[in-house]
């Protein structure tokens, strides 16, 4: 359960929002939307605790940490796309055989290049071994980022797939799109460049 | 462990960028080659510079490769997912320096007595060197790591890092230079060994606090 109150934030002197409240529960899906720089990425930031100059409550109840894909890749061109997972799942706590990452990447569409160094990859393929850890790691929050950008149709439909699943599960997931979604349950969306 | 797997990672990656390792080793090299071209090939003045021109170099290559320890990872990302993981920071940067030493003090301290000889320092100099590099270089890179992470966010980070760090390499270079000059003479230098080691001691204990607070700073912009 995420619990968001009377959030408010500025960055350069002017004012992202405020009076923002908001609470997502296991199994729901919350899609934050906005113009460019009405501060999307930075309320997933404050979420995410990596940015901490705001006011207002942001509550967590969970048992462990939630998983964030940002918009940058967050992967190492220099190392292959299995040891870029295995260093990532690391970071969660998870350990994770070989044939779990071979899963996830075969599930990703990117069976046949476990061991191909990200540098070599195109940027959708980078994407995707980032996106993997969606389909390796147990967690039970996402954060996602613009995750569907750089990403082809049948990558988005995919993910999709993946998130209707997860949100079967139990997940809660709170995303930025500027994509069109189509899920067969009902999202939720706030809109953070209108007054709340 | 993860501190380990932090280091075996670092490595890795920079194994496979084996330039951007080299550069700061090469720099170490031609600077103090340069010296007897530059004063003169005699052995007086050379075993009278040596000590200082050894350290300068090694102090101005462990400056030059600073940048590069948290740089790569801010850009494409990872130190975010570091930042958030659920393990300590502390743990992955205190990784991250110490394979940023193994893959440049380390290096140094092993080129050293080489290079001394280049530059007719004596056999005992030659140990005073090899010890208080040994002492000295892993203190340049934990100091180094804290003005790195606090400039990380910045696009031009890179002369900061100098201005901010320098003032602290000073009494290392002090320390260590006359360690050697004493070593050189054949005295008993064991003083400064100490003091050597109880700054880096120090350095241990407080660097990679330092770092990572500064890491957190950097990411929130």
């Amino acid at each position: 359960m995420l619990q968001v109150a009377d959030l408010y934030c500025e960055r350069q002197r002017r004012m992202l929002f405020e009076h923002l409240s908001f609470a997502v529960s296991p199994g729901e899906l919350l899609l934050i939307k906005g113009r460019n720089g009405s501060g999307k990425t930075t309320l997933l930031k404050i979420l995410t605790g990596l940015f901490e100059d705001y006011s207002g409550e942001v509550t967590w109840s969970l048992d462990s940490w939630p998983l964030f894909i940002s918009h940058k890749p967050g992967v190492k061109g220099q190392l292959s796309a299995r040891e870029n997972l295995t260093w990532l799942a690391r970071l969660h706590q998870s350990s994770v055989s070989a044939n779990q990452i071979d899963d996830a990447l075969y599930a990703v569409g990117l069976a046949g290049f476990e061991d191909v160094n990200c540098d070599s990859m195109s940027e959708g393929q980078r994407k995707r071994v980032n996106l993997a850890r969606l389909f390796l790691i147990d967690s039970p929050a996402w954060i996602l980022d613009e995750p569907l950008s750089a990403i082809d149709v049948d990558g988005v439909a995919l993910l999709q797939e993946r998130i209707e699943r997860y949100l079967d599960g139990g997940g809660m997931v709170i995303m930025t799109s500027h994509q069109a979604l189509e899920l067969s349950r009902e999202t939720r969306v706030i809109n953070i460049s209108e007054p709340q | 462990m993860m501190f380990i797997a932090a280091i075996k990672r670092d490595l890795l990656v920079m194994f496979r960028n084996p330039a951007e390792v080299l550069n700061p080793l090469m720099f170490f090299v031609i600077v103090i080659s340069l010296f007897p071209l530059g004063i003169s090939p005699s052995e007086k003045a050379l075993a009278e510079i040596a000590p200082g021109v050894i350290w300068v170099a090694a102090l101005l290559a462990t400056l030059l490769s600073m940048d590069l320890l948290f740089r790569s990872d801010y850009e494409d990302g990872s130190l975010e997912q570091m930042a958030i993981s659920e393990r300590p920071l502390i743990v992955i940067v205190g990784g991250k320096i110490v394979s940023h030493w193994l893959m440049s003090g380390l290096p140094l301290t092993l080129l050293s007595p080489l290079l001394a000889m280049m530059l007719f320092v004596n056999e005992s100099g030659i140990i005073a060197i090899a010890i208080s590099l040994l002492l000295g270089t892993p203190i340049l890179s934990l100091l180094g790591a804290v003005g790195a992470a606090l400039t990380v966010g910045l696009r031009k980070g890179g002369v900061l890092i100098a201005i901010l760090i320098l003032p602290l390499y000073i009494p290392i270079l002090i320390l260590a230079t006359e360690l050697i000059k004493t070593g050189i003479t054949g005295g008993d230098y064991s003083g400064h060994m100490f003091w050597l080691g109880a700054l880096l001691a120090f350095s241990i204990g407080l660097a990679p606090i330092a770092a990572s607070a500064g890491v957190k700073i950097s990411l929130s912009h």
